[in-house]
């Protein structure tokens, strides 16, 4: 039985990624540019992506959202991690356990409440629910439910970069249980063979809905296929942000300078079931356990703390901060009107002046 | 105006915009070295360099949905699927990113594909398609099928400029059989609009590609002024033209070369059953290959795409109805 979230090497076993280490010193995270209120921002970000999803627990229960409910704990520290270390005009295409990204880019949490709420002012304005949403002028791209069907559109993004030689790169999401399907498998081998600007995040949370990995993939670990494409593979410790900023980085400027893709492996557990109404029974108890010690806010806090003095005011005034934010949010979402029918088909066709967007033009 | 094929058109109508408008660029499986298997962009990589001129892998989804991520970025993708048939593989990201993408979150997604669609050469079941219809019942997806020389480049170029995702159906029968005079200059036709093929008065015949040709050889069997309405376009399509051509009749054959059931005809027909019904003198007819796979052998395609001779049938049924 091999280990797929070991660190170790097991005897025997080749390790054809690279095993990211992990995070290090405050001196070594500043060498990456990040300074010290970079890393406060970066904790504040994570509070927040957490707070927007336990509200939005809270809002489910009391029955104000249609449908069913994501959420991505577990995996606050990758996703905040990755869009920090993207640069402003790079562009993504997360996923529904990667609201950290919306977050870090600047979606303002009321309008994720309203979305989740179908309310007229989420991004999609009630046409489409939960985490099928992004602010394409923050350089973010929808989601469909397809997964990953947005990775190969993450592709297509890099190759108008290329085309134009512009210095941009595109990152495109799946999770470990997408990397099954052919649409990975197309994007990846496209993007390496043009050695397109493009990352490649794999959120390995271990359980595709109830399938475990070892159902899922043969191979040790799943950035080793990058090998197979032609590019670098790297597995990451997902709980731990700085080592996954660090990674996101490298991959970021080796793309941006025409070094081709990088598939960024980043292993978390998915800490709740697959939406709401899954209790996740079928994953132990103790893996739970274990993982909840290695929770990425608490590990960051115990990082900020011991490497970066953050303080005890410091603390309070971010978490009231953010409470205070949480709040106003919800508030502001709930005043939001419900969508008119009179617009179901506004917009099934675009019109030539839809084109007006900042990356039409 | 040059006399042109039907497939010269096309390669026409796409160089000139390539020319004019750097955001355009092609991607597909064999276009740049090869030309594309039917030779549409023979040469265009000579002129427009090999990162305008793409050279996929065998990958239709990563074609497909490298053409949506382009067009989000702000390029003009004209994809090749290299038959229209093997545009299942792709069909999620036709379908469900590209067709919806503007409705839910916004952002158009404007690309060509060309599908070299359409039988009659023993392509079989894998290389004989028109899965017009299919595309046709998604919202947010353009499907234009095009008839003549002239059509084709008009609408190659309408179809580029339009801000969605655009169907475009070149029948592999008309690529080199069918010549016209094209103008040289850069024009367009209007994606939704049908054009009158034939004027007449006695009976209609709705259909488009193909068979516009095959209805054409058959009017000139009957003893019947018959008025052929080419659509050009699939969705949208032009109800008005269909309706006007139906007042004016009062009968009316729709014809085309896909499968019966669930093709595009049904929805034709039911709408001229809902809005004409006062003004027919015969029930609507239809023509339609039969619900089965497009065969291999000449001799049975023969019996599964609609002959001259089953139109020249139903029309003259019609007529004596």
């Amino acid at each position: 039985m091999r280990s797929a979230f070991s660190f170790e090497r097991e005897d025997g076993a080749v390790a054809i990624a690279r095993l990211a280490e992990p995070s290090g010193s405050l001196q070594e995270v500043r060498e990456w540019g990040l300074d010290r209120e970079d890393l406060l921002q970066m904790y504040r970000n994570m509070l927040i992506t957490r707070g927007v999803e336990e509200r939005g627990h809270i809002l489910y229960r009391q029955g104000k959202i249609p449908g069913s409910f994501y959420t991505g704990r577990g995996n606050e520290a990758a996703s905040v991690a990755i869009a920090t270390a993207m640069a402003p005009d790079d562009v993504g295409t997360p996923l529904h356990r990667d609201m950290g990204v919306h977050i870090t880019r600047g979606v303002e949490p009321w309008r994720i409440f309203a979305q989740y709420m179908g309310r007229q002012d989420g991004p999609t304005h009630g046409k489409d629910g939960n985490v099928h949403m992004a602010d394409e002028r923050l350089g973010l791209i929808a989601m469909v439910s397809h997964l990953p069907a947005m990775l190969p559109v993450a592709v297509g993004c890099a190759l108008a970069f290329r085309i134009r030689e512009e210095r941009r790169v595109a990152v495109g999401w799946t999770g470990e249980g997408a990397m099954a399907r052919g649409d990975a498998h197309e994007g990846m081998n496209f993007a390496g063979v043009r050695r397109l600007p493009v990352v490649f995040i794999c959120d390995n949370n271990q359980w595709a809905y109830s399938t475990p990995t070892h159902l899922e993939y043969a191979v040790d670990h799943l950035a080793d296929r990058a090998a197979a494409y032609g590019f670098d593979g790297v597995v990451v410790d997902g709980t731990d942000v700085l080592a996954v900023y660090r990674e996101a980085k490298r991959a970021l400027e080796k793309a941006r300078d025409g070094g081709g893709p990088t598939l960024i492996e980043c292993q978390t557990l998915r800490m709740e079931g697959h939406a709401v109404h899954d209790d996740a029974f079928y994953v132990p108890k103790e893996l739970f356990e274990q993982w909840a010690a290695r929770d990425p806010l608490e590990r960051y806090r115990t990082w900020l703390r011991s490497n970066a003095d953050m303080s005890d005011a410091e603390e309070e005034e971010m978490t009231g901060h953010v409470k205070r934010l949480l709040n106003d949010a919800l508030q502001r979402a709930e005043e939001s009107p419900q969508p008119d029918p009179a617009d179901l088909l506004d917009g099934v066709y675009a019109a030539p002046e839809d084109l007006d967007t900042p990356h039409h033009k | 105006m040059a006399e042109m094929t039907y497939l010269q058109a096309i390669s026409d109508g796409l160089r000139q915009e390539m020319r004019r408008d750097r955001r355009v660029f092609v991607l597909g499986e064999d276009v740049g070295v090869y030309g594309g298997a039917f030779k549409v962009t023979l040469g265009f990589q000579e002129e427009f360099g090999s990162w305008r001129v793409i050279d996929t892998p065998l990958s239709e989804t990563a074609i497909l949905a490298g053409a949506t991520g382009a067009a989000l970025m702000g390029m003009r993708a004209v994809a090749e699927m290299q038959f229209a048939d093997f545009v299942s593989c792709a069909w999620d990201h036709l379908v469900t990113v590209a067709a919806k993408q503007r409705w839910r979150a916004g952002t158009p997604v404007p690309f060509v594909l060309r599908l070299p669609s359409g039988g009659g050469f023993s392509g079989g079941p894998f290389h004989s398609q028109n899965p017009e219809s299919s595309f046709a019942h998604i919202p947010g997806l353009k499907c234009v099928c095009p008839a003549t020389p002239e059509d084709a480049k008009g609408l190659i170029i309408a179809a580029i400029e339009d801000p969605n995702p655009v169907l475009f159906f070149e029948h592999k029968h008309l690529y080199r059989r069918i010549k016209g005079e094209v103008p040289e200059e850069r024009y367009t036709v209007p994606i939704g609009k049908a054009r009158i093929h034939t004027e007449g008065s006695d009976v209609s015949v709705i259909t488009w590609g193909a068979m516009v040709y095959t209805a054409e050889e058959a009017a000139a069997q009957v003893d019947a002024s018959v008025e052929i309405v080419d659509l050009r376009s699939v969705m949208p399509w032009d109800k008005q033209a269909v309706l006007d051509s139906v007042r004016k009749t009062s009968k009316v054959l729709v014809l085309h070369e896909d499968t019966r059931s669930g093709g595009f005809g049904g929805e034709i027909a039911a709408t001229i059953g809902e809005e004409a019904f006062e003004d027919l003198d015969a029930p609507v007819r239809r023509i339609a290959a039969p619900d089965c796979p497009v065969p291999f052998s000449p001799v049975l395609e023969k019996a599964f795409i609609p002959q001259v001779e089953d139109v020249a049938r139903g029309l003259r049924e019609l007529v004596e109805y």
